[in-house]
């Protein structure tokens, strides 16, 4: 095994916490990823990857 | 040109003014809104951006997202340097300074438990690989030595997908037991949806995307266990990053996913 750490962030693992991540707040414009119109490949890709309710193999454990 | 005002993140008033001014999204720089006992870090962003059309239509561009989200990041970056952020989801605006205002005031109780339960805490992502080439470079091995028959080949086949099953098995098995041990020395575990290697770029198929709530305190021992807990097993990689403001466990995203 190898245990790698990165220095600069990938732009994946940012999103993962930027898009599915953080405190959801309905502002004064409100944009639901859903809504957007995803037309571009990566992008497209990316909104499912990251959105997507993929079952877990097992459970998930919680810390306590 | 109108100004709308972006909101990166919730903290308690910092103790100490920043040591330098913070940059934000567009080079605008940062203020801190402070209403109700609690700060919301905003700038200005332009309306042709952020407004409602505009932000659909720049989504769709990965370079637009991709500055957007570092500057976000980097801002959220600099905060958990001298305090602990609420990191808001991307693109999170407001026409003016009082809806900012009304908002904190609408969900303020929220926001301060969030806060207080995610005080002196960071969060560390940990992946894990089966590198898929292990089993590629077999599979070259076997074609080299030519079939000779019918069966022969079959046989080949076969050998070639029980070691890509092993492997993945493995893989699995090394994923779930990574996860059971990092969850028992971490206040809170997350798991988010596998990556995709074309998005990735990353190398190998990722079994495990996790994320971890870890005391600052103890991220050095944290980050010791993830660096021991392998076993030497060839073809899985693990991948550490952080640490990351607790961005997957501000426990206030319901309605979205």
């Amino acid at each position: 095994m190898t245990v790698v750490e990165r220095r600069e962030i990938a732009l994946v693992d940012l999103l993962d916490r930027l898009l599915a991540g953080g405190v959801v707040i309905t502002g004064d414009i409100t944009l639901r990823i859903a809504d957007v119109d995803l037309v571009r490949i990566d992008l497209n890709a990316l909104i499912s990857s990251v959105n997507a309710r993929v079952p877990s193999p097992w459970p998930e454990v919680s810390g306590r | 040109m109108t100004a709308l005002r972006y909101v990166y993140a919730l903290c308690f008033p910092l103790g100490a003014p920043l040591q330098e001014q913070m940059k934000g999204i567009g080079g605008a720089p940062t203020e801190e809104l402070e209403h109700h006992g609690l700060v919301a870090v905003v700038s200005d962003v332009p309306e042709e951006d952020f407004a409602e059309t505009p932000l659909k239509a720049h989504l769709e561009d990965l370079d637009w997202l991709a500055a957007t989200a570092r500057a976000h990041q980097h801002v959220i970056d600099v905060l958990t340097g001298v305090t602990t952020p609420l990191p808001l989801r991307l693109a999170t605006v407001f026409r003016d300074d009082s809806g900012v205002r009304s908002m904190i005031e609408d969900r303020e109780d929220d926001f301060r438990h969030a806060l207080e339960r995610l005080e002196g805490r960071v969060e560390w992502g940990v992946k894990v690989y089966m590198d898929d080439r292990q089993t590629d470079t077999a599979e070259d091995n076997i074609t080299a030595t030519k079939a000779t028959s019918g069966r022969d080949y079959l046989r080949q086949r076969h050998t070639r997908t029980m070691a890509h099953d092993e492997l993945w098995g493995k893989a699995e098995e090394f994923a779930r037991r990574l996860h059971t041990t990092l969850s028992s020395h971490a206040e809170d575990a997350r798991l988010h949806t596998p990556q995709s290697a074309t998005l990735s770029r990353a190398a190998g198929r990722n079994v495990l995307n996790a994320a971890y709530l870890v005391a600052r305190g103890r991220s050095e021992e944290f980050v010791e266990l993830v660096d021991r807990t392998g076993d030497d097993s060839p073809g899985i990689r693990v991948e550490l990053t952080g640490p990351w403001a607790a961005y997957s466990f501000t426990g206030l995203t319901e309605g979205e996913t």
